[in-house]
């Protein structure tokens, strides 16, 4: 009886044992089918998304091209900088690791603040600077910590620097962190791993050049992002170097000569339309503007009043003055107006027939006789005021806008203003008014609502000196490639004004070779025994004197007094060199802005002369 | 029929059935240590991909197998019946120290599972492992099988507080483990199919009960196994870097010591509960069929000893901790591809550790002890 239950016990566990060995089965062999869906079926799927996983592509930014200056001097560089960079996505809290940071390494408000700032334009696996420009100690510290900051990393890059800081600004602009509005404009994909782009100047006009392309690598990451190794790579094209015609020490000697003057100087090859030297002064440094700069800073720079963040070489739009005169003779004998040697009484006064108004000279006694010639050398307003009546304001302004004046001149810089040569048609559009005869008077001494830039006045007087070749200023002479040595230059592009009679060209420029040369010349002062100088002064009002007062020049205020203008062109027999210069409130234009032209056009044509004793 | 003690035979040396050699002396089963040997030393060629060429950690582990094997052997040398006089000792005193762990337990990890004896730290859930199965076949084998209904009742009692104390640590994976430990026993016995049944449908019914009492994390994980697309960054990341593993390993694999999944971090928990999406990525289908033929021999002559055990309580105890191992096996794998919530199971023999290893050689030990301590029946 015992026995028997145990041998059925035994059966029953048995039976049991294959039940249960069978569901061990059937486990295992829904597994295995798992396993099948998963390797087999499923396998190509998986494949793609491991793959997915371990492969990134990262971009590999190109190096930007450098700027030379013509004679091979550096102006634009890269210079390896590090900085502090933190990438969100990594970060368990980033207020928390920015508090943290803080005890290692200094972070102020600016870098919060820019960090913030770039932070929301940012995708969360993007790196985001916390700290620019790390000295070696500060970048030693962190490297001591590292461990401790998972997602912090300190990034390498070549960061933009202009060696000759305050002299070059107002030329070659600067770059600066890509932002939003630039982001619109660019093709992305090329940006990608790029965080500066040139916002003004040359930077910003031949950015396409200086940029390059970018290059692609495939790396393997690990989960944590982090690069392990290189799978395939597409190497960047660096940018292009960029050569000017620019010449620094030019730039420096312009920049000395105006002092404390504030105002712009241009001087261009009147023979292909290269811009030799541009300056705006006060300029200030572009370096404070390559990591983005700050509120305090940027401020100080906005509300200074001399403005130097204002370009007015490009943008600086002043009244041409009697400067204008050469160009209003020239139009006065191409148009038949006058005769070379048919003069006219100056009583230092001119009325408008059936008028009582008196225009006046700003020789109260008048000059007497004159004719064109004198006119010129002596600055003779009555007389154009005369030739400007009898030209009529449209005529005038179909001359004188084939030197460029009331047109931007499309020099490759931004930023650049048109001036501003007034017609009947221009002031009944933009004024809906009638033009007055009297306002025909004062264009015909560049007064009144006519406008121009000093780059303009600059371009106008090489088209003179080159006889009516007007040559678009332009400042890069050639692109070269540093990888290939390929050389792309920039060809100048000119506009040639029709001549109705070649001598009526020469006369204009005898005019203004005796405005320096002459006896009774307003630029006799800054006359050369090594070659000889044309060119013809302006003043240009800044403030409007009562019909009988009085302008005294010690009693205004500086900010009211006139400008100080001067074109010129030189050496005369082949000119080399056009230059303009307005010194804002300078006063006489050729007490002030002469001198200033004269030390210009010294420094370029007499090579390694030594400037101590110059001649009077 | 009538069989008188001599007929049946013993093991004094005399006896001509007497097994040879020294696995006889000291109560070896040769198949069951091969396949042991065997899947440890492929647990530790994975192991040493998984832990990223640690050779350090291989070694720690190797150590451990050897520890584990010692206690396996040791185990194997105590007769059946003194394991069986001491079950109800073992079982009490597995239940007083889960108690004294939910007191004065340490912390670990979120969970009470440590009890510090000054000595040495120990886990009690891992010996109530073994306490359980003892318990619940010590007892059914005290009366004629199929155990009564009130005896029953007892016997699922004896389950059912362990399982409470373990899963209130909280240690899920464990207290499955036990459960499933005492719950192969019942089966065994020979618990009537319209009882299972009827089991089956009222589990059904306090699931709801169950997600009540089921911590935050918890729910996450079956929230996380229903769909793990919905939290692909967070408690979904497992599964999903699990499959994405074990799925671009392919048939071949991607050969040793180069799943990208694996090496490159994106999986995580890789050498411990993970290990087996390691093994799929680079060793791909024929591998894992491999591993599972070697769980597969281990399982079926666990099986074959219970069959051949001569007594109830052997029967169910080695049927019972053999189905365990099955369990860690079949939870650990249906976790790692997605067929199963998570459950922090190892993969057993293969996943580092310490703990649970020493526990299912110990089990191991007790097959052996029940195999090798029969007294042979003429045929």
């Amino acid at each position: 009886m015992q026995l028997k239950d145990t041998i059925r016990e035994s059966q029953a566990f048995l039976n049991r044992t294959i039940v249960a060995g069978l569901l061990v089965a059937l486990a295992v062999a829904t597994l295995a089918w798992r396993m099948v869906q998963l390797q087999i079926i499923d396998h190509e799927h998986f494949t793609t998304l491991s793959r997915e996983n371990r492969v990134k592509v990262l971009p590999l930014p190109p190096t930007r091209g450098l700027i030379y200056d013509r004679k091979g001097v550096l102006l634009a560089q890269n210079r390896p900088a590090y900085s502090l960079e933190i990438t969100p996505e990594q970060v368990a809290d980033v207020e928390q690791t920015i508090t943290e940071l803080g005890r290692i390494i200094e972070i102020d408000e600016e870098d919060l603040e820019r960090f913030r700032q770039l932070r929301k334009r940012k995708r969360r696996f993007d790196s985001v600077p916390i700290r620019v420009n790390l000295s070696q100690d500060e970048t030693a510290q962190f490297a001591v910590h590292r461990h401790r900051f998972p997602g912090v990393d300190i990034k390498a890059q070549l960061l933009r620097h202009y060696p000759h800081d305050v002299k070059t600004t107002h030329v070659l602009g600067y770059v600066g962190r890509v932002s939003q509005r630039d982001l619109e404009q660019i093709d992305v994909s090329n940006y990608s791993g790029t965080s500066h782009i040139g916002k003004n100047g040359v930077e910003k006009t031949y950015e396409s050049a200086l940029h390059g392309v970018v290059g692609l690598e495939q790396v393997e990451v690990n989960a944590a992002g982090r690069k392990v190794r290189t799978l395939a790579q597409s190497p960047p094209e660096p940018g292009v170097d960029v050569h000017l015609h620019l010449d620094i020490e030019l730039q420096e000697v312009a920049m000395k000569a105006f002092g404390d003057n504030n105002g712009a100087a241009v001087a261009i090859d009147p023979k292909n339309g290269a811009v030799l030297a541009l300056v705006s002064q006060p300029g200030y440094d572009p370096n404070l503007f390559v990591e983005g700069i700050s509120t305090k800073n940027y401020k100080a720079l906005q509300q200074d009043d001399s403005r130097p963040l204002y370009n007015r070489a490009l943008r600086g739009q002043y009244p041409p003055g009697s400067t204008v005169k050469p160009f209003m003779g020239l139009a006065g004998l191409e148009r038949g107006a006058i005769q070379y040697d048919s003069s006219i009484y100056c009583p230092g006064f001119f009325r408008l027939p059936g008028n009582t108004h008196r225009y006046r000279d700003w020789k109260k006694t008048g000059h007497g006789s004159m004719d064109l010639d004198s006119a010129i050398v002596q600055s003779c307003d009555v007389f154009f005021y005369k030739l400007a009546y009898e030209l009529g304001v449209d005529r005038i302004h179909g001359f004188l806008s084939q030197f460029g004046f009331g047109n931007r001149t499309g020099i490759d810089l931004t930023g650049e203003s048109s001036g501003l040569l007034p017609s009947r048609d221009w002031k009944r559009r933009a004024r809906r008014q009638p033009w007055y005869p009297g306002e025909t008077l004062i264009i015909g001494i560049g007064q009144g609502y006519f406008l121009t830039t000093p780059l303009q006045l600059a371009a106008a007087t090489a088209a003179i000196a080159n006889n009516g070749t007007f040559f678009t200023p332009h400042v890069v002479d050639y692109l070269r490639s540093r990888e290939t040595g390929e050389i792309n230059p920039i060809p100048p592009s000119a506009n040639v004004i029709p001549i109705a009679l070649q001598q009526n060209w020469e006369d204009v420029r005898n005019g203004m070779l005796r405005v320096v040369e002459g006896a009774r010349g307003t630029a006799k002062r800054i006359r050369s025994d090594q070659y000889r100088i044309a060119g013809k002064t302006g003043t240009a009002q800044v403030f409007t004197v009562a019909q009988d007062a009085e302008y005294d020049e010690e009693t205004l205020e500086k900010k009211l007094r006139d400008h100080a203008l001067f074109i010129a062109y030189a050496p005369v027999e082949d000119p080399q060199i056009a230059v303009a210069v307005v010194v804002e409130n300078g006063g006489h234009g050729g007490s002030v802005a002469a001198p200033i032209a004269r030390e210009i056009m010294d420094a370029y044509l007499l090579p390694d002369e030594p400037e101590a004793d110059g001649e009077t | 029929m009538n069989y008188s003690p001599r007929q049946l035979g013993d093991l004094t040396p005399t006896n001509p059935n007497r097994r040879q050699g020294l696995l006889a002396v000291f109560h070896i089963d040769l198949p069951l240590l091969a396949g042991l040997l065997v899947l440890a030393g492929f647990g530790l060629i994975v192991l040493y991909s998984a832990s990223g060429e640690n050779l350090a950690q291989v070694q720690r582990q190797a150590v451990r197998i050897v520890i584990a094997l010692g206690v396996m052997l040791a185990i194997a040398q105590v007769n059946p019946t003194t394991v069986r006089r001491w079950s109800p000792w073992l079982y009490g005193i597995g239940l007083v120290m889960l108690i004294a762990v939910l007191v004065f337990g340490e912390v670990g990890k979120g969970a009470q599972r440590w009890l510090d004896l000054g000595v040495i730290r120990f886990q009690p859930s891992e010996m109530v492992k073994l306490a359980v199965p003892l318990m619940i076949a010590w007892y059914l084998a005290e009366k004629r099988l199929p155990p009564t209904w009130q005896r029953l009742g007892v016997a699922a009692l004896m389950i059912v507080v362990p399982v409470l104390l373990i899963a209130k640590q909280p240690d899920l994976g464990t207290a499955l483990l036990v459960a499933s430990a005492g719950i192969f026993a019942l089966f065994l016995a020979g618990i009537s199919w319209r009882l299972i049944g009827a089991l089956m449908v009222a589990g059904a019914a306090t699931a709801p009960v169950a997600w009540y009492l089921m911590r935050d994390y918890q729910r996450q994980r079956v929230l996380t196994f229903l769909d793990p697309e919905k939290d692909p960054l967070g408690a979904g990341y497992h599964i999903i870097q699990s499959k994405i593993a074990i799925g671009s390993g392919g048939l071949y694999g991607k050969g040793w010591l180069n799943g990208t999944q694996s090496q490159l971090d994106f999986l995580p928990e890789r050498h411990t509960d993970f290990i087996f999406a390691v093994l799929s990525e680079e060793f791909g289908l024929i591998g894992v069929l491999m591993l599972l033929g070697l769980y597969l021999f281990i399982i079926a002559r666990g099986l074959y000893i219970a069959t051949r055990a001569q007594d109830t309580f052997t029967r169910l105890l080695a049927g019972s901790l053999t189905l365990v191992f099955f369990v860690y096996l079949f939870v650990n794998t249906g976790m790692v591809t997605g067929l199963l919530p998570v459950v922090g199971v190892p993969l057993p023999l293969v996943s580092y550790g310490g703990t649970s290893l020493v526990t299912l050689m110990a089990g191991f030990g007790i097959l052996m002890s029940i195999h090798t301590h029969r007294r042979l029946l003429p045929t």
